[in-house]
């Protein structure tokens, strides 16, 4: 009868103990670090029906993001481009590119091209990119270096928190509205630079985002 | 109880391996755990619809429809778009008008809006001086001329309106990126061009003349 359990038996409690907590511990972690729009989010990189490249048309060839998103100063939504807007060169340049296909086939017919959405804030959540961008908060701080990307990916979370993370310190991100759509845009003078002359665009244009629930849940 | 530590590794290992790091480029559609009201059945704009036909919720405007020209340039009179000079670049006889519409006055910060709006628009193909030499000329569009020719110097304010409104031969409209009054605005500042190209050292302000090395 005393020969039943093992001495060794007498750990056991104990070590049973340990390894659920260093499970608990690794779920937890698991948890932290994937169930986050930080994870389930930023990569996102859909393939769109036509292979189109930022990195070529705004990065090489330079042209101002409103070129093509062109309500994006007037509007809350900020419109992908009509097939019109591809034509305008596309009619002269590469114009039996296979790949250019459904734009081709878009201009002619009216119908548009399927894109897929890649940023989406839920429909509870009031965003609007106007007053953003006239306030001189630049694309880069919200969708990325989106002028080096050959496919676009979602690059920040967007969620609440991080929406948050500005509204509370604004003047670490606003700039002059003329250079919003300057991407590689940096503050010359470095991090302390532009907190000095975010607190005065803040001081002077009376900046207050808005922190209470009604402000974006509206 | 070194199987039990062995298997939980082997659980972390795969788990890491399939679901990968934070940031990694992926195609699925990110998961909504919780789709409480994320997608409520409104209609947002540049969606799609299951409704129409055309599976748009931007809905195209019917045949017949009359535009409603209001703008903040103009509050009461536009109604209906019916200035001819303003919304199509035409004089009371039907030709393209010569000089800019009422309401409008040409001065330093319509061109700065002017030059905006040709930065973004126009310059990508006829360069920042009006001389056809944007990027796009390296890719082979050779089609775009210079603004700095006798014809386009002395032809109505009015027709340049036009050929941003409409279109001309290879150049698409510009209607649906620029407003009316951005329009002329371009017009305003394609005209400053012309004149800089033509510019002489009697025209150079008293002021700035030594910067230039003029006497
Ligand atoms: C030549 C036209 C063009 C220019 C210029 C351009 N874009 Fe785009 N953009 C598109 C098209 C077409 C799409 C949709 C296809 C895609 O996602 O690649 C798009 C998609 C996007 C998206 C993702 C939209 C979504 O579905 O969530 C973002 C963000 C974006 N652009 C930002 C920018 C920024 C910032 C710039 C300026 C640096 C810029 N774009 C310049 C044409 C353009
Ligand atoms: C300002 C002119 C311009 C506009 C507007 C423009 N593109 Fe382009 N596109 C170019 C140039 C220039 C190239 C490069 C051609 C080359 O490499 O010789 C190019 C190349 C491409 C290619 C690669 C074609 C191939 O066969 O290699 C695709 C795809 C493309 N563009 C899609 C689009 C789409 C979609 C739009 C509209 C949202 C668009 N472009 C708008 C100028 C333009
Ligand atoms: C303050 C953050 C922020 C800034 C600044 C910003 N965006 Fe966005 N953008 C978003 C969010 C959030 C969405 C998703 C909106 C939605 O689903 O309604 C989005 C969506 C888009 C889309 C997809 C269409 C849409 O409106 O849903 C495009 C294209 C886009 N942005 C382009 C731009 C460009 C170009 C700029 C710079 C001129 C810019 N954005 C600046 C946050 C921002
Ligand atoms: C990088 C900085 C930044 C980020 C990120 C940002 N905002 Fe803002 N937001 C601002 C600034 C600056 C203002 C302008 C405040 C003002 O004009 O007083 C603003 C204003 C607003 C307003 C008020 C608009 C109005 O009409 O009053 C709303 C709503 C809003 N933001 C929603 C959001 C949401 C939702 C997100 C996240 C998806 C977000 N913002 C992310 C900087 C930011
Ligand atoms: C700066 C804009 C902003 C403000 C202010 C704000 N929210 Fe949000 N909220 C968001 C955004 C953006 C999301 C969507 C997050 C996502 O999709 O990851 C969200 C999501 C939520 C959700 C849903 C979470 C879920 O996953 O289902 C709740 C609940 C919520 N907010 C409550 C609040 C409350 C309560 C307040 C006031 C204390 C508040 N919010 C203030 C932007 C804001
Ligand atoms: C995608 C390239 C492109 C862009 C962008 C563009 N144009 Fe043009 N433009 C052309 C081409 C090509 C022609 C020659 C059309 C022809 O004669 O076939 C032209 C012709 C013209 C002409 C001469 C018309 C005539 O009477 O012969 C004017 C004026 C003009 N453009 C003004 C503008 C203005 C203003 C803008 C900005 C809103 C603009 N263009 C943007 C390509 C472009």
């Amino acid at each position: 009868m005393s020969n039943l359990f093992p001495k060794s038996a007498n750990k056991l409690p104990l070590q049973i103990l340990i390894f659920i907590g260093l499970t608990t511990g690794i779920v937890l972690a698991g948890v932290t670090y994937y169930a986050t729009p930080k994870y389930s989010r930023v990569g996102y990189a859909p393939t769109q029906p036509v292979p189109f490249s930022h990195a070529l048309h705004a990065g090489q060839l330079g042209l101002d993001c409103r070129y093509c998103h062109s309500n994006v100063e007037k509007s809350g939504h900020s419109n992908v481009p009509t097939a019109q807007t591809c034509m305008n060169c596309h009619n002269q340049i590469k114009t039996d590119s296979p790949l250019l296909a459904p734009v081709r086939e878009s201009y002619a017919s009216g119908n548009p091209v399927p894109w897929s959405k890649i940023h989406q804030a839920p429909d509870y959540v009031y965003f609007n990119h106007s007053v953003h961008v006239a306030r001189g908060v630049s694309c880069v701080s919200c969708h990325g270096q989106i002028n080096e990307m050959e496919v676009v990916h979602h690059a920040k979370p967007l969620s609440m928190g991080w929406c948050l993370e500005c509204h509370r310190e604004p003047e670490k991100f606003v700039r002059d509205p003329k250079l919003v759509t300057n991407l590689d845009w940096k503050h010359p003078g470095g991090d302390a630079g532009q907190l000095e002359q975010g607190k005065k665009f803040v001081h002077d244009w009376n900046i207050q985002p808005p922190q209470s629930c009604s402000g974006c849940h509206r | 109880m070194r199987y039990a530590y062995l298997t939980l590794l082997f659980v972390v290992v795969s788990a890491v391996s399939v679901l990968g790091f934070r940031g990694s480029l992926s195609q699925r559609t990110p998961l909504e755990i919780f789709p409480d009201m994320d997608r409520q059945p409104k209609y947002k704009p540049q969606a799609e619809s299951a409704f129409f036909a055309d599976r748009r919720t931007d809905r195209p405007t019917p045949v017949g429809v009359v535009p409603f020209g209001r703008t903040a340039l103009a509050p009461e009179a536009k109604f209906l778009a019916e200035d001819d000079h303003l919304y199509r670049g035409l004089a009371a006889n039907g030709t393209p008008a010569r000089g800019y519409p009422a309401g409008i006055t040409v001065d330093a910060q319509f061109l700065e809006r002017g030059q905006l709006k040709y930065t973004i628009y126009c310059a990508p193909c006829h360069g920042a001086v009006g001389d056809g030499n944007g990027i796009t000329k390296q890719y082979g569009m050779g089609a775009t001329p210079t603004y700095h020719d006798d014809r386009l110097r002395g032809t109505p304010e009015g027709d340049l309106y036009h050929t941003i409104t409409a279109g001309k031969g290879n150049m698409l409209s510009y209607a649906d990126k620029l407003e009316p009054a951005d329009r002329w605005a371009v017009v305003a500042y394609v005209r400053a061009l012309q004149r800089a190209q033509t510019g002489t050292p009697a025209d150079v302000v008293p002021a700035h003349k030594s910067e230039l090395g003029l006497k």
